[in-house]
């Protein structure tokens, strides 16, 4: 079998991204998350705020620490294995990821510093602030990232000239139609990833009741933050997907399972998607409801994937169970939340252990599912790298040859099989500890070493001053 | 967006000094974590690594600018010169990724400890080696067609790319020698002093060494050198550099505490000029010059207004942030 460096190419994008996207997934969340507590021990002074935000934050220097050093290969694969790409649409895209750097990236890198190890070289306001703006960068990183990928995605607001892409509105590149929904849809995913991660840790940590505020206070506070995002982030993915029906049809087709447009299509539950036969097997389907919510009416008209030539139809198969995984994920949180919200409110949530060892099950949850939409998006868009405008065979680098890219793919594999199970199970030792309220005078953890940034935490103390 | 107004002159010197800005920051953490490895025991590795685990990945991000920077300023380049340099960007990555994680894997981490710390010496070491390389195959130049890329992805290792990665070696050894007589005092300055000593020797010679090589790689940059009058007009080049080696030997022996490292940034810095003055107006030596490869006139307008306001700001804080962490890693706290 010769080597296909395009198709290599993609497999290797799709490996450093998808584990790349774990980490913004949790840490965005967890900046804010960090930054609410801090901001509650400023006003309430209650410990349980500052041992809650001394625990997370030592889960937060791994998790980030791994997010910065996945993510400096991300702009290099665009360049090694994009070249073409690169060359096509500099012009236009190059800013935004320029401008992730200079709002987002040095803001995050120098304020972790001073959150980790500042509390007792700067004043509590200062510390708050410099949460406050770590979380605000990763809040811009993701606005210009997800700026991107929305031009790529829907593309507005640029010329052509000899094939390449020039700006003609920036305004209009930044805020191309995907954007808003899929700025909003992605926060809020990440934000309730992290918030099932802090339910589940909270369970943990009630159940095991040796520190029953601090795992007390962890799962009101995820009960409560979701009770309102995952509704509302199930209205946010409905008018992501009614933005994709406007601008990325041949994607929604994908998503619907539906290869005959017209009036009234149904919706399919589940089946098999064949992209030969250009049909489901063994489908599920509800006559007429596709277009009811798709186009709120019972007979609006729908495109379908035979409307568009074979070649520039996603694979289908993948983008269908993908959006189903998703959507299936966010029903399931539903009934998650909304168990445990009864539970709340009949004061019963501390005492039902089968309700707390299910929230450690769904922990995960929320990364499953931002997988799974990143995927639905993502191969939804192919076979364009630029959605109906540069296509995926285009963009790639014409140097490399197939071996080059199965090199540097096994490597990528191997190394990410290293560090992901190592990152973990320290994540995991942090929360198996628990929230251990520390001395303030030996910040993390007495009579262990001391993580590099504590021992320098004394020799300035004239900043305390 | 009027043409009348060049921004290519501002593009180059905000990348220039960006890029250096990295070579600096990152070089001597980068040439922190290689000496690393020779420290005498597990109490002063711990001070080494101290003296960079508060403001290492700030330095990093200098990184993440200079190629979305170059990308964005000179895009044409970016997809010729990054594909050029597969194997070397490759192995940059993923020896950053390991150097990166033994700061909190290795304190989180004690069964083991000891591999990261080879993780962190030796993600450092390939580190430097790699951009090494992809210094010495960027002054070589690459072979393009059209706009892109059309050699192969082994052409960037060659005896003189291998040359540069190993003088890069050396050089950030040089500098993070510096970095560490600054934070620390005693016997682990007096180990520091020596290992800068024999970094500087080495270095001299590399710079010895690529100064007479490059002029027979293209005959443009003999041209450039060695014709009169620059001949001339660049003699302070050779001259200040001799001066910076023999100021760096003196400052390793006596106790100047600030000057190893000042001495080893001026080094960098005229070798950086020595390599601007090679290959200058060509951003793809031999292809395209800073003005062909830049991006539109629109493109360096709209980040331009953003970097003029955003750029002072991180410099402002990155500045706060040493200023924090100043003075000498102390040995009554710490690891014991």
């Amino acid at each position: 079998m010769r080597l296909d460096p395009e198709f290599l190419s993609r497999l290797q994008f799709a490996w450093v991204i998808g584990w790349h996207i774990l980490l913004p997934a949790f840490t965005v969340g967890l900046a804010s998350f960090v930054a609410f507590l801090e901001g509650a021990f400023a006003l309430t002074k209650r410990p349980v705020f500052l041992h809650l935000s001394q625990f997370w934050l030592k889960i937060f220097a791994i998790s980030f620490g791994m997010g910065v050093v996945t993510g400096i290969v991300m702009p290099f694969q665009i360049g090694t294995n994009w070249s073409r790409f690169s060359d096509a649409a500099g012009n236009v895209i190059s800013p935004l990821l320029a401008y992730e750097g200079l709002t987002a990236f040095f803001l995050e890198a120098t304020f972790l510093g001073v959150l980790l190890f500042g509390r007792k070289l700067v004043p509590p306001s200062m510390h708050f602030v410099a949460a406050f703006l770590v979380a605000a960068g990763t809040l811009s990183s993701s606005f210009w990232i997800l700026a991107t990928n929305s031009w790529m995605q829907t593309p507005v607001g640029y010329e052509v000239i000899d094939g390449r892409y020039f700006p003609k509105d920036w305004f209009e590149i930044v805020f191309s139609p995907s954007f808003p929904y899929r700025l909003a849809h992605t926060v809020s995913a990440f934000y309730v990833t992290t918030a099932f991660v802090v339910l589940g840790v909270g369970a943990y940590t009630a159940r095991r009741g040796q520190w029953p505020a601090e795992g007390r206070m962890m799962l009101r506070l995820a009960l409560w933050f979701l009770a309102i995002f995952v509704p509302l982030q199930i209205v946010l993915g409905d008018l992501h997907g009614l933005d994709t029906l406007a601008h990325q049809p041949a994607k929604l087709a994908a998503i619907e399972g539906l290869w005959d447009g017209g009036r009234g299509v149904p919706a399919s539950i589940i089946g098999w998607p064949d992209q030969t036969a250009e049909r489901n097997v063994a489908e599920l389907a509800i006559p007429r409801v596709g277009s009811l919510y798709l186009t709120h009416s019972w007979d609006g008209e729908v495109k379908g994937l035979k409307d568009f030539p074979a070649d520039q139809r996603a694979p289908v198969a993948i983008v269908y169970f993908a959006f189903r995984i998703m959507v299936g994920i966010g029903l399931l949180m539903l009934a998650v939340v909304a168990a445990g919200f009864v539970l709340m409110a009949r004061g019963r949530l501390n005492q039902t252990g089968w309700y707390l060892r299910l929230c450690q099950f769904t922990t995960c949850l929320g990364f499953i599912a931002v997988i799974a939409g990143w995927t639905t998006t993502e191969v939804g868009r192919q076979p364009w790298t630029i959605y109906g405008l540069m296509r995926t065979a285009d963009s790639v680098s014409p140097s490399l040859t197939g071996s080059n890219v199965l090199t540097s793919l096994l490597f990528y594999v191997a190394v990410y099989l290293v560090i992901y199970p190592v990152g973990l199970s320290l994540m995991l030792r942090l929360v198996w500890r628990g929230p251990v309220p520390s001395d303030e005078a030996v910040p993390i953890g007495g009579g262990r070493p001391k993580s590099p940034i504590d021992a320098l935490a004394a020799p300035t103390p004239e900043i305390t001053a | 967006m009027t043409p009348a107004l060049d921004l290519v002159p501002i593009w180059t010197a905000i990348l220039g000094v960006g890029v250096f800005f990295y070579v600096a920051l990152d070089g001597f953490d980068l040439g922190v974590g290689m000496l690393y490895n020779f420290a005498p025991d597990r109490r002063a590795r711990d001070f080494v690594m101290n003296s960079i685990a508060p403001i290492w990945d700030g330095n990093e991000t200098w990184l993440i600018l200079g190629s979305v920077g170059l990308f964005a300023a000179f895009p044409v380049a970016f997809a010729i010169i990054i594909p050029a340099l597969y194997f070397p960007i490759l192995l940059m990555l993923l020896a950053l990724i390991f150097r990166g994680l033994a700061f909190e894997f290795r304190y989180r981490d004690a069964e083991h400890r000891t591999f990261w710390d080879h993780g962190f010496a030796v993600g450092s070491a390939i580190a430097a080696l790699a951009q090494g390389v992809i210094l010495g195959a960027f002054i070589e130049g690459f072979k393009v067609e059209g706009r892109q890329f059309a050699g192969t992805s082994f052409d960037c290792f060659t005896p003189f790319s291998i040359f540069t990665g190993v003088a890069l070696m050396f050089g950030y050894g040089l500098l993070g020698a510096g970095w560490l007589v600054i934070k620390t005092e005693g016997t682990l300055q007096d180990w520091a002093r020596a290992l800068g000593r024999r970094c500087l020797i080495a270095v001299t010679l590399a710079v010895v060494v690529v100064s007479l090589w490059t002029p027979f790689i293209d005959a443009h940059i003999a041209a450039r050198w060695f014709t009169w009058p620059n001949i001339g007009l660049l003699a302070p080049v050779p001259l200040i550099t001799a001066g910076l080696v023999w100021y760096e030997w003196r400052s390793l022996n006596n106790r100047s505490e600030y000057a190893p490292f000042l001495a080893a940034l001026g080094l960098f810095v005229m070798s950086y000029v020595g390599i601007a003055i090679s290959l200058w107006p060509m951003i793809v030596p031999r292809h395209f010059t800073l003005e062909q490869a830049a991006a539109s006139q629109s493109t360096q307008a709209f980040l331009l207004v953003g970097t003029l306001v955003l750029l002072p700001v991180i410099l402002l804080y990155t500045g706060w942030s040493y200023w924090v962490f100043r003075g000498k890693v102390r040995s009554d706290i710490g690891y014991h």
